[in-house]
């Protein structure tokens, strides 16, 4: 296990917990739609409006924005730039950091206003953070192996007989 | 690292190609990307400047299909192989699962070719990992070009681990699936191992 890079695993319970944080953050904020996504590019949850996006390409462009907004921290000595905000003339969009490895997207239009997605981010942030802590834990206490012993090298070959 | 989804039975992993500037990294993405059924790819992205060099990365999403009920996925990303672009290299890295390396075979690029290789292990090293414990693979590119050096050399210079090697034409296609699955077959069995 990289200690600085450590396996990020999902289970369905805490799925749930975090869909249901977004969900809310969804309707309190008035936004069109929350993305959480993993600081290496991988989506882990989405609420909202995102079925017309396409949030694979999102996660990973804002992934590599966060990165470069991290690089550029370092190079100023700060320790990171914990939120980020782009205007746009019908569409925004919020990018702030849950602990050290998750991204919190909010997108919104003119429905609401900055102020208002920035106090809903901050309580939903409080409610996400421990979770992801949790989640942290048992990564490493936990097998990670999705398949257990059990995958063969016939399993892996057949990915690739198309 | 993967980011493994007990929830949704999920498994993406992210490959990284690493190279010095115009050995192909972006054509070995091209190519796969026009060869793959729609269904299984997203969309391409590219950011890189007006004169078509790559300024941060390519980007290209593959599904590959389930494996015992996992649907594993592919996010396949290249660097910026010029020199000064060190910075964005050390950032794409992170979180890697295997790595890539696209060697340009020209004689007149070996020189190049040593330098990235030797970024490639001290970047790695920046983000807590070692070249020669993560999934790894070496491609000699541009084995159509009159002054490409032989395997032989190559192989001696670039690839002492001996970890898998393939030749490749990447513009034709040459070799490039069989360097992406060697590569993809490697992290799976990583993951078996339950790192």
């Amino acid at each position: 296990m990289n200690p600085l890079n450590p396996q990020l695993v999902m289970y369905e319970e805490e799925q749930k917990q975090i869909q249901a944080i977004a969900e809310r953050l969804h309707q309190d904020s008035r936004a069109r739609t929350i993305l959480l996504i993993d600081k290496n590019g991988q989506l882990v949850a989405a609420a909202g409006d995102s079925a017309a996006l396409d949030t694979t390409s999102l996660s990973s462009l804002v992934a590599g924005n966060v990165a470069a907004t991290g690089g550029i921290a370092q190079l100023l000595r700060e320790d990171e730039f914990t939120a980020q905000f782009h205007e746009g003339k019908g569409m925004s969009i919020h990018m702030s950091l849950v602990g050290r490895r998750i991204i919190l997207v909010v997108l919104f239009d003119k429905n609401t206003t900055q102020g208002l997605v920035r106090l809903r981010v901050k309580k939903a942030q409080e409610e996400l953070v421990p979770i992801f802590e949790l989640l942290a834990k048992k990564a490493t206490t936990q097998p990670s192996s999705p398949f257990g012993a059990e995958i063969t090298d016939q399993d892996i070959d057949n990915l690739f007989n198309d | 690292m993967s980011f493994i989804n007990y929830s949704s039975r999920e498994i993406n992993c992210k490959l990284v190609y690493y190279g010095p500037g115009l050995c192909g990294k972006t054509t070995n993405l091209q190519y796969i990307y026009n060869k793959t059924r729609p269904e299984a790819k997203g969309k391409m992205i590219s950011l890189a400047t007006e004169t078509e060099r790559t300024l941060f990365f390519d980007f290209l999403p593959l599904s590959l299909g389930e494996i015992r009920g996992f649907k594993t996925r592919f996010h396949l990303y290249t660097v910026p192989g010029q020199v000064f672009y060190d910075a964005s290299r050390k950032l794409i890295l992170k979180g890697v699962d295997g790595v890539c390396f696209v060697a340009d075979s020209q004689d007149a690029r070996y020189d190049a070719n040593i330098e990235s290789l030797e970024n490639l292990r001290i970047n790695l090293q920046e983000q807590g990992y070692d070249l020669d414990k993560l999934p790894y693979v070496m491609q000699y590119n541009k084995r159509d070009l009159p002054n490409a050096m032989s395997i032989e050399e190559l192989s001696a210079a670039l690839n002492p681990t001996r970890v898998p090697e393939f030749e490749a034409v990447a513009p034709n296609g040459q070799g490039v699936f069989d360097t992406l699955k060697a590569l993809a077959k490697q992290v799976l069995a990583e993951l078996r191992k339950g790192t």
